[in-house]
């Protein structure tokens, strides 16, 4: 039972996933970097779960090893939902 | 020569509260921090310590250690590292470590399946992480480890950190014992093998014993090479003066009842210290409540004091808040240092009913001051598995 990933929702489930590894709430926009949010990979990697839960989109680890910022996750997501 | 070690700062959390000096003060008045058979540190929120992120990063068990540490590091005056972070080590015990954190994650696969399972649960259940965590947070590039000897665990960190700043590896080590591991196989399993008391109540060396009480909590020491200490002009809390450790290879889990090995762990302590029985003022027995271990520990405390056995006021912190198990050694070897700066031992408390053969003094009742001039004290700390480890401590 996976919701459609269209930017909006896409977004949202990514911010949830970060506040809920602990990122400051306020300083989570698309242009943030992780490395600036003190997010590592371990959090991304729960983030990863939380996405696949919602969209039942899998990021792997070479999905998002190089992705630097909240943006590049969110559209990575709505490109492999569609 | 060797060198000395001395106690710079210290820190505590347990069922009584947060705070070394908040444990001493109550079990000097004869409070308990047990409540109906409970033992857990309800006054303990770890977000006073640290972040949201932080204490989801950690295990309770490395929350505990991490709020001692920081009282500890605070009491010795390290706003910033008085030595070469490298030359500062960290070694902390623990019976079992993250087993909250494991237990929760094994729900996990089992309802929603392996990809499921979190990618901290190793870091949070690892019984290494209390001494890492600990190592991060305050910047110590030294020598840093975990120390696992179940219920000893506390004591033997300590004991191996002083050698460590004898040995010439290290300058300074924050060092204790940290424990939480009340969950429901653990309860479970000490109840099966009636190590636990079926009463809920901890009262060692009493007639009616049936049990330790498991508690949760931790204790941590900053130690310092004596004349470093000195140097900085740093407040000298204690002294740890000897260390002695032995093993039993007698039982999976009973103490040898002959107490030879244990009291061979005691000597070897004072012997340490340079000191003879007569010179001990006080004993923080290990004291658990069990029928076994308080029978066997005031038989070597016979074997290793001898005649002086009967003259030395002895008594356990585990009345007040049960048995921390792998933070035992450590927060009692806190409170130890307190008691002999306060010239002031606190009760046994609930001790009424004497039973034949426990015949020390284990100040029943109220708190027994502490006459002499520097007065010593041995802190005893006995593990399942045989392991026993005894630090003997000197006040300034």
């Amino acid at each position: 039972m996976t919701t459609k990933a269209d930017p909006q929702s896409a977004e949202a489930v990514i911010r949830q996933g970060l506040e809920e590894v602990g990122a400051d709430p306020g300083q989570i926009t698309r242009d943030a970097t992780f490395e600036s949010l003190d997010v590592d990979s371990l959090d991304l990697v729960e983030i990863a779960q939380i996405v696949e839960d919602e969209f039942g989109v899998e990021l792997v680890g070479d999905d998002v090893k190089d992705l630097k910022t909240v943006g590049e996750v969110i559209d990575l997501v709505v490109a492999k939902a569609s | 020569m060797n060198r000395r070690v001395v106690i710079t700062g210290t820190g505590a959390v347990t069922p009584l509260g947060v705070g070394a000096d908040t444990l001493v003060d109550r079990w000097t008045r004869g409070e308990s921090g047990i409540v109906d058979g409970d033992a857990s540190c309800r006054d303990f929120d770890p977000l006073e310590f640290l972040s949201r992120k932080e204490t989801r990063r950690a295990d309770r068990f490395t929350q505990l250690a991490l709020a001692a540490s920081d009282e500890a590091l605070n009491k010795a005056g390290w706003d910033e590292l008085p030595y070469d972070s490298r030359r500062i080590g960290c070694v902390i015990g623990t019976g079992i470590g993250g087993i909250g954190s494991l237990m929760d994650q094994s729900d996990v696969l089992r309802e929603k399946g392996a990809k499921a399972v979190s990618p901290l649960a190793v870091p949070l259940m690892m019984a290494n992480a209390g001494s890492a965590a600990v190592a991060m947070r305050h910047g110590l590039n030294g020598e840093s480890f975990g120390v696992v000897s179940a219920c000893a665990a506390g004591a033997h960190a300590i004991g191996t950190a002083v050698r460590m700043i004898r040995a010439g590896a290290a300058d300074a080590v924050v060092t204790g014992g940290s424990e939480s591991a009340m969950t429901e196989v653990a309860i479970a399993a000490f109840g099966k093998m009636g190590a636990t008391s079926p009463s809920g109540i901890s009262r060692p060396f009493d007639a009616r014993r049936d049990g330790f009480v498991m508690g949760e909590g931790a204790g941590v020491l900053v130690i310092e090479d004596a004349e470093a200490a000195e140097a900085r002009g740093a407040t000298i809390l204690g002294e740890i003066a000897g260390y002695g450790a032995s093993s039993d290879a007698h039982h999976l889990t009973a103490p040898d009842p002959s107490g030879t090995e244990s009291a061979r762990a005691i000597r070897m302590a004072l012997e340490d210290a340079g000191l003879a029985a007569a010179d001990i003022d006080y004993v923080n027995a290990h004291g658990t409540s069990t029928p076994l271990n308080d029978r066997s520990e005031t038989d070597a405390l016979k074997l290793a004091f001898g005649d002086a056995a009967g003259d030395v006021p002895v008594s356990s912190t585990k009345s007040v808040i049960g048995h921390l198990m792998g933070a035992a050694g450590a927060v009692e070897a806190v409170a130890t240092t307190s008691v002999l700066a306060r010239r002031l031992a606190p009760p046994t408390v609930g001790l009424e009913e004497f039973e034949e053969g426990l015949d020390l003094d284990y100040i029943p009742g109220e708190a027994r001051p502490l006459e002499g001039e520097r007065l010593h004290a041995i802190s005893n700390s006995f593990g399942f598995g045989g392991h026993n480890a005894v630090l003997c401590i000197a006040a300034t």
